[in-house]
């Protein structure tokens, strides 16, 4: 799924030059759970916003399925984007003004989907995580952990390869945040998605495949208890 | 989704887009009513105007009267030849003439000439006189000063003036009786070439009770009146008509005219083809609408300038404001939404969409200012039509016109110098010609506003305008979001 090769990040903050990413190499399998562990300001959500097409490598390869997405022009990584990432946000990041139906189409736009197909398609995602009956609802009618699960189910919705959770359950409380994480988990092994999850949060972490650390710019693996998936 | 999302969004912010839309309403509507006032004012202009010269005339061809050029007037008192004796007193006598006196003229070839000219639509020629008939009694040598007229004390002289227009059957789109309306009878017919007929106006013929199938005297003749007609309101005309071979032989001008009325095929043809016109009969005063506006003053020249100086550029200020604001509140807005679009690019959408969105949002904002706009233009426009007050138009002094005023006036100032011992009598010294050339025309009009579609096709474009300006901005600032930058901004 993913080979990234001696991957720097670099900032320049005022006349020092700030290291985000100092040569990470990792590969990640298909349909595997990694969860990335590490202080703050250590280079997690870079990490996590390079694998997703977000943000470009100063240096290095980020391989995708084949592709650099380090090379790509910005209209080709936003195709990948659209097609094969979802994203999920420790704010959830809905749009306010839409419900949560059309905060979930609004996934399928991109890909060119009907109206009637973007409905057809939103309302079995949002059942799939437990809303099928809060549809019209709008982002601020629901509760954290219930925007978090629109936020799931957009990301969910186009059935993408690949997952990438930045500190999904950082804004809940503890029963919510279990009650997400077993989510994430069902979802993971019934769609065989490939799971990378930043997190603060060791319970959850413990519950990856792998988890690597990230240290000063640099990633190492910490735990490997790697399980087939489904 | 694109209007799902555009309604919502609106609806969100919707003080902000109530503000930015009365905003660009209040530039349009202001855009409106000065465009609005401004044809006002451009059609009174041309009421003015199409009064003096007809509608459909574009130019006029005149030509100054040449220094001795006393026309064909001429009175002979008392029997005999001209023996230079004076006549007796007691004699009484009565004279009815056509003058032309304020004009040069022109050979009627001129206007077929005039005619073949590139660009030039339709051209008529037409003689513009003054009938003038003096009665009474020559006084004794010791009862006057040797003087005709009020200021010879010659009491036992009656005058009497109305203005004739020999008018040019064969060609009717151009000239004096083309915005003329028939109240009564009928104009004329080419028939009626040779004929003792006359078409009068409307003012004229109810002073002097006449209608239609009354008969009248001009220069001596009887003629029947075929006509009763109006002319705009504003206008300067003529007071009888008659066809114009009738008046060249009444005035003893064969073949000749002292007006040519030219339409231009079109309004850019004008320039050139008064050029050539001057070019085809050397020494003629040729004169355009144009020229003619810039001779109006008064009250609705002041307007003229109100509304396309200060009214103009007040519509402009207002709208430029407008656009800045737009477009500053649309930037505000976008910057507000960072993070939602930072996630829209996250799932997938391309910075098109986004700024397609942004600019959707914007240009939607415009076209509700624009009909707000177009509303409070309507309102404006009414409002000037209702409260603005009488405007007065002056014209003149003009050459390629005789007035009535100024022919109704002649005589008060002891023109007629008599000649004592003499047995003949001229207008004195060209007194009529100048008073005639020298008169300003004054009419009242009033000012209607009217909003055409022009203006509200206007307001649209520039609402839309409005809103793609302001959304360029918004969306310029959302495209440049990269995507890791605007997820990480904090709200």
């Amino acid at each position: 799924m993913y080979k990234l090769t001696d991957v720097k990040k670099e900032y320049q903050k005022g006349r020092s030059t700030v290291a985000a990413l100092a040569g990470v190499d990792l590969v990640i399998e298909d349909g595997e759970w990694l969860a990335i562990q590490g202080p703050t300001g250590h280079g997690k959500t870079t990490l996590l916003q390079i694998l997703g097409g977000l943000d470009r490598p100063t240096s290095g390869i980020v391989d995708f399925d084949g592709q650099d997405l380090a090379a790509l022009r910005e209209s080709q990584v936003t195709k990948v984007r659209a097609a094969s990432i979802g994203f999920i946000f420790q704010t959830f990041n809905l749009i306010p003004t839409l419900s949560a139906q059309e905060n979930v189409e609004a996934a399928l736009v991109p890909l060119g989907a009907g109206p009637a197909e973007r409905r057809a398609r939103s309302a079995k995602a949002l059942e799939s995580v437990g809303l099928g009956d809060r549809l019209r609802h709008l982002p601020s009618e629901l509760s954290g952990g219930q925007q978090q699960r629109v936020a799931i189910a957009r990301a969910l919705v186009k059935e993408p390869k690949v997952l990438l959770a930045d500190e999904p359950t950082g804004n809940l409380d503890e029963d919510t945040r279990d009650e997400i994480i077993s989510l994430l988990e069902a979802l993971w092994r019934e769609h065989g998605l490939t799971l990378i999850l930043v997190t603060h949060d060791s319970p959850v972490a413990r519950r990856a495949q792998r988890v690597g650390i990230m240290r000063n710019g640099r990633l190492s693996i910490k735990q490997d208890t790697r399980r087939p998936a489904g | 989704m694109f209007f799902t999302y555009l309604r919502r969004e609106l609806r969100r912010r919707m003080r902000q887009a109530i503000f930015i839309a009365l905003g660009l309403a209040l530039g349009i509507g202001l855009v409106i009513t000065v465009t609005a006032a401004s044809t006002g004012v451009k059609n009174a202009q041309g009421t003015v105007l199409h009064a003096l010269y007809g509608a459909g005339t574009d130019i006029t061809v005149t030509k100054a009267p040449s220094s001795n050029s006393g026309g064909p007037f001429g009175f002979r008192v008392g029997g005999g030849a001209d023996n230079g004796q004076r006549p007796a007193a007691g004699t009484t006598f009565s004279r009815d003439t056509l003058l032309s006196r304020s004009l040069g003229t022109l050979h009627s070839s001129s206007v077929s000439s005039i005619a073949k000219q590139r660009g030039v639509a339709a051209a008529g020629g037409a003689l513009v006189l003054t009938d003038l008939s003096v009665s009474g009694t020559i006084p004794s040598a010791s009862s006057g000063g040797g003087g005709f007229g009020g200021g010879g004390g010659a009491s036992n002289f009656k005058t009497n003036s109305f203005t004739v227009n020999g008018a040019d059957l064969a060609v009717g789109v151009v000239g004096p009786l083309s915005s003329a309306k028939v109240t009564s009878g009928r104009t004329f017919t080419s028939s009626d070439g040779t004929s003792n007929v006359a078409v009068v106006d409307s003012a004229y013929a109810s002073q002097n009770k006449l209608a239609t199938g009354s008969t009248m005297t001009v220069a001596g003749t009887k003629f029947t009146v075929i006509g009763i007609v109006s002319q705009p309101q504003g206008g300067n005309p003529a007071q009888v008509y008659i066809p114009l071979t009738r008046a060249q032989t009444l005035a003893s001008m064969k073949n000749q005219v002292n007006t040519v009325y030219v339409a231009a095929a079109s309004a850019a043809d004008i320039g050139s083809v008064s050029k050539s016109i001057s070019g085809v009969v050397p020494g003629a005063t040729v004169t355009t609408s144009s020229d003619l506006a810039s001779e109006v003053t008064g009250s609705l020249a002041s307007a003229s300038s109100l509304a396309n100086n200060l009214g103009k550029w007040l519509a402009v200020a207002v709208l430029v404001a407008a656009f800045l604001l737009a477009s500053l509140l649309t930037m505000a807005a976008v910057s507000r939404r960072v993070r939602e679009f930072g996630t829209l690019k996250a799932l997938g959408w391309r910075s098109k969409r986004i700024v397609g969105q942004v600019m959707g949002e914007a240009i939607a904002i415009g076209i509700v200012g624009g009909a707000v706009g177009v509303a409070l233009g309507f309102a404006g426009a009414a409002l000037v039509s209702k409260i603005a007050p009488p405007l007065s138009a002056s014209v003149g002094p003009t050459t390629g016109t005789a007035t009535p005023g100024g022919a109704r006036t002649f005589g008060g100032g002891g023109g007629f110098g008599g000649v004592p011992g003499g047995g003949s009598g001229r207008p004195g010294g060209g007194a009529f010609s100048r008073l005639a050339a020298n008169a300003t025309h004054t009419v009242a009009v009033h000012l209607t506003a009217p909003v055409t579609i022009g203006a509200v096709v206007l307001a649209v474009v520039l609402a839309v305008a409005g809103g793609f300006v302001a959304g360029s901005f918004g969306g310029w600032r959302a495209a440049r979001l990269r995507p890791a930058a605007a997820l990480s901004r904090v709200e």
